[in-house]
């Protein structure tokens, strides 16, 4: 194995990530440490320009309050994101991201994001909390504005450097390290405070595509579970780690259906015209308080949808031709509807070209046109994702003027580690965040990560044999691999190692039957979950013989252990919760009912690094924000 | 196979040490081949089709074949993107051709104020829920609190 160099970078904030809550964070801190004389630096995996979730585009932002317009407050976004996941929800966190966003929305329009207009010069909303972009450049203009903060800051940015494993002082995060992509070089990172915005989680499950189609997940596949592994093995506790997302969407290729079900108002139904949504109404009485609520809870659409597919009413299609019709008809004469038509046959192909290009490819390829033919709609495979209508991520401190002492412990999106900040998919129990939203919450744990510095100035130790040993471990795969290489005839195939690509299969196979994914069904029970865990254990210990052939190899060894500990803490937080509450996202079938009585409650994890064991335990719901007193 | 590479076109970003498409690939698969001075999309089945390195290309010498496993053959979607907009033009199987532009920002590249001077951040204390920009940027005069 040729050498590898070890850098050293100390700075006083590391912020891990470079997707949308990274660069809110990195404006934040840029701004507060230029005045307090503090040195901020950021890692990326990739290229900020188009990293992250918001890589291709998106044609809305899906959070946006308008508090200042008088349209809604805080408190009515607290209520609509506490039915969407059925009670389970941190109302502070949401709150407060709730207060901020909008001052997001307005610096990403002063930075230069196209944002629809009506006449009157006021947002396009696409439906009450969503408002319309050409968002094609989304993330170039909102990296663009990190990166001049940055820089107005003397911040450094690193980008191609994969961060694995954190650094601990004792219950105190000390750093970070990880590795070039691009060159030999292993990277110490020494920090006072480390804020985590990794992502979530893809292809921890098995895809519904699994030939040339694998990385045509909704989520992208480079979300890995940096961050849910960076935490849980800092020793952070971890919330909703059950809460997985499935999001429905046009199937196959997964184009976006917010703006054909709220913007054109389209209906979706089976194949014999029947719309489950009122065929169905007696179900949501079964999840009542939620099911009755409006807008229905996410998973109790998709339910109400899978409902039919049981039933053999398959194939469900989002209604675009009728849809259309509808609109256009009611522009008036038949210039203005021609006019009209037009007009959202070039809406309904940006929506797809700005974020989702496989379905605009899908729809040429079968010849559709939406406003002449159906499109099918579907349930994609679970992701983990705590920025949308799923919650995993790590359990923070919320902010000291709303939290109670529950959920307070000292600053804002602090983990139940020193020193350790989270936002974005990295923070859990904060749902409906979407890609402002992060933002928002990563302006607001930088902001909280300051004030630990502050109040915590100094370097933490580091102790250099920690250093090496994680270094050993970290480039073994390489190692390993030169040490084998020459017994077979084919790289992939040998007795001493696994590949990280057939690793993953294995992992995926084992969520796919036992954790409830696309083949199940979405259903499991206790019994699977424990032989799931069994398997899932020979896994782990063959981790051990994860081989890379070059650096691109050694990353993808490391996100398949990342995305292996995020399964770990799903199966077990599924495997803990003895109801059903989000049948739409899974189903135990040995408890198929919701218990108010005795789950009502957040179901937390943590890994402790000192005994290797996992503590599950319940945390009390807590409700006293709403706008309905 | 997702993106590939038109050889004809590729000329390897000049001999630089790296290319544009390795250089904005988020999940870092383009590679450059040394011998032959030609990109390649090392592990098509892990692209995420976002098109960033076709519409990066200074030659455009990229495209994408949609995935085989559940696209019919024969269609097309290529990017045409300037500094303020982007041209699509989307080829069906039937052979009928669409059109579409879009614009992508109202700002000059590379000129985005991360702290707009006419949004004076409200207060100097780190423990203060105030972000910077605010209370201005929120269009309010105060960040909303929690009525108790």
């Amino acid at each position: 194995m040729q050498p590898f160099e070890t850098v050293e970078v100390t700075t006083d904030l590391l912020i891990c990530g470079g997707g949308m809550a990274a660069c809110g964070a990195a404006v934040e801190a840029a701004y507060w440490a230029k005045k307090k004389g503090l040195k901020v630096t950021l890692v990326d995996k990739a290229a900020m320009d188009r990293s992250g979730a918001v890589a291709m585009g998106l044609s809305a932002l899906n959070q946006y309050v308008g508090v200042g317009e008088g349209d809604n407050t805080p408190e009515e976004y607290v209520d609509y994101v506490r039915t969407d996941l059925m009670g389970i929800t941190r109302e502070d966190l949401v709150y407060d991201i709730a207060r901020h966003v909008d001052s997001t929305v307005h610096l990403f329009e002063k930075w230069g994001l196209p944002i629809w207009k009506d006449e009157q010069g006021k947002y396009v909303h696409e439906g009450r909390w969503q408002l319309m972009i050409n968002g094609e450049s989304y993330k170039v203009v909102v990296a663009e504005a990190a990166k001049n903060a940055m820089k107005e800051a003397n911040g450094e940015i690193y980008e191609r450097v994969f961060i694995v494993e954190p650094l601990m002082d004792g219950d105190r995060i000390a750093g970070a390290v990880g590795f070039s992509v691009r060159e030999n070089k292993f990277y110490v990172f020494k920090a006072k405070a480390v804020l985590v915005a990794m992502g979530g989680a893809v292809h921890v499950f098995r895809p519904r595509s699994v030939g040339e189609g694998l990385g045509r997940s909704w989520y992208p596949p480079f979300n890995s579970g940096s961050s849910a592994y960076f935490t849980i093995k800092a020793g952070a506790e971890m919330t909703c780690q059950e809460v997985r997302f499935i999001p429905v969407r046009f199937k196959d290729a997964y184009g976006p259906v917010g703006a054909w079900f709220l913007l054109f108002k389209s209906r979706a139904t089976n194949a014999f015209g029947g719309d489950y949504m009122v065929e169905r109404k007696e179900e949501l009485e079964k999840w009542a308080p939620y099911g009755l609520a409006k807008p229905i809870p996410a998973n109790l659409r998709n339910w109400l949808g899978m409902l039919d597919m049981k039933e053999g009413k398959g194939p469900i299609y989002m209604r675009t031709e009728e849809a259309i019709e509808k609109i256009a008809t009611s522009a008036g004469d038949e210039k203005a509807a021609k006019k009209k038509l037009k007009e959202l046959e070039a809406e309904a192909w940006e929506d797809f070209l700005d974020m989702t290009i496989s379905q605009a490819i899908l729809w040429a390829a079968q010849n559709i046109q939406p406003e002449s033919k159906a499109s099918e709609i579907m349930a994609c495979e679970p992701y983990f994702i705590g920025s949308h209508s799923g919650a995993s991520g790590a359990w923070v401190s919320g902010p000291e003027d709303v939290a109670p002492p529950e959920y307070f412990w000292g600053y804002n999106r602090m983990a139940t580690v020193k020193g350790l900040f989270c936002a974005g998919d990295a923070s859990g129990a904060s749902s409906h965040k979407f890609s402002d939203g992060s933002h928002a919450e990563g302006r607001i744990a930088a902001k909280g990560a300051l004030a630990f510095i502050v109040d915590n100035n100094t370097q933490p130790k580091v102790d250099p044999k920690q250093v090496e040993a994680l270094k050993e471990r970290i480039l073994r795969p390489l190692a390993l691999f030169e040490q084998h290489k020459d017994l077979s005839d084919n790289p992939d195939i040998n007795p001493n190692y696994i590949k990280p690509k057939m690793y993953m299969f294995r992992l995926q196979k084992i969520m796919d039957e036992y954790s409830g994914g696309v083949s199940a069904d979405f259903t499991t029970s206790g019994k699977m979950l424990e032989r799931g865990l069994e398997l899932l254990e020979l896994l782990k210990e063959d981790s051990e013989k994860l081989a890379a052939q070059d650096l691109h190899e050694l990353m993808r060894c490391w996100e398949n252990i990342q995305r292996t500990w995020q399964a770990e803490a799903h199966m077990r937080s599924i495997l803990f919760r003895e109801e059903t509450r989000w049948p739409g996202y899974y189903f135990r079938a040995d408890f198929p009912n919701m218990d108010e009585k005795n789950w009502r409650v957040f179901v937390n994890c943590k890994w402790d690094p000192k005994t290797g064991q996992w503590e599950m335990m319940k945390k009390p719901v807590l409700n006293w924000i709403t706008a309905n007193k | 196979m997702p993106s590939y590479v038109i050889l004809e076109k590729c000329d390897g970003c000049k001999g630089q040490d790296k290319t544009a498409c390795q250089y904005i690939c988020p999940n870092d698969l383009m590679v450059l081949n040394k011998d032959t001075m030609k990109a390649y999309n090392r592990a098509p089945e892990m692209c995420w089709e976002c098109y960033n390195c076709v519409k990066i290309c200074p030659q455009q010498a990229i495209d994408v074949r949609g995935y085989a496993d559940f696209i019919p053959m024969g269609a097309s979607v290529v990017p045409l993107r300037s500094s303020d907009s982007i041209m699509w033009t989307v080829k069906f199987r039937n052979g009928m051709i669409k059109r579409f532009k879009f614009p992508i920002r109202t700002t000059p590249e590379g000129q985005a104020k991360p702290w707009p001077d006419e949004w004076q951040t409200g207060s100097d204390d780190l423990k203060s829920p105030v972000l910077c920009t605010e209370p201005a940027s929120l269009w309010l005069k105060e960040v909303p609190v929690l009525k108790k």
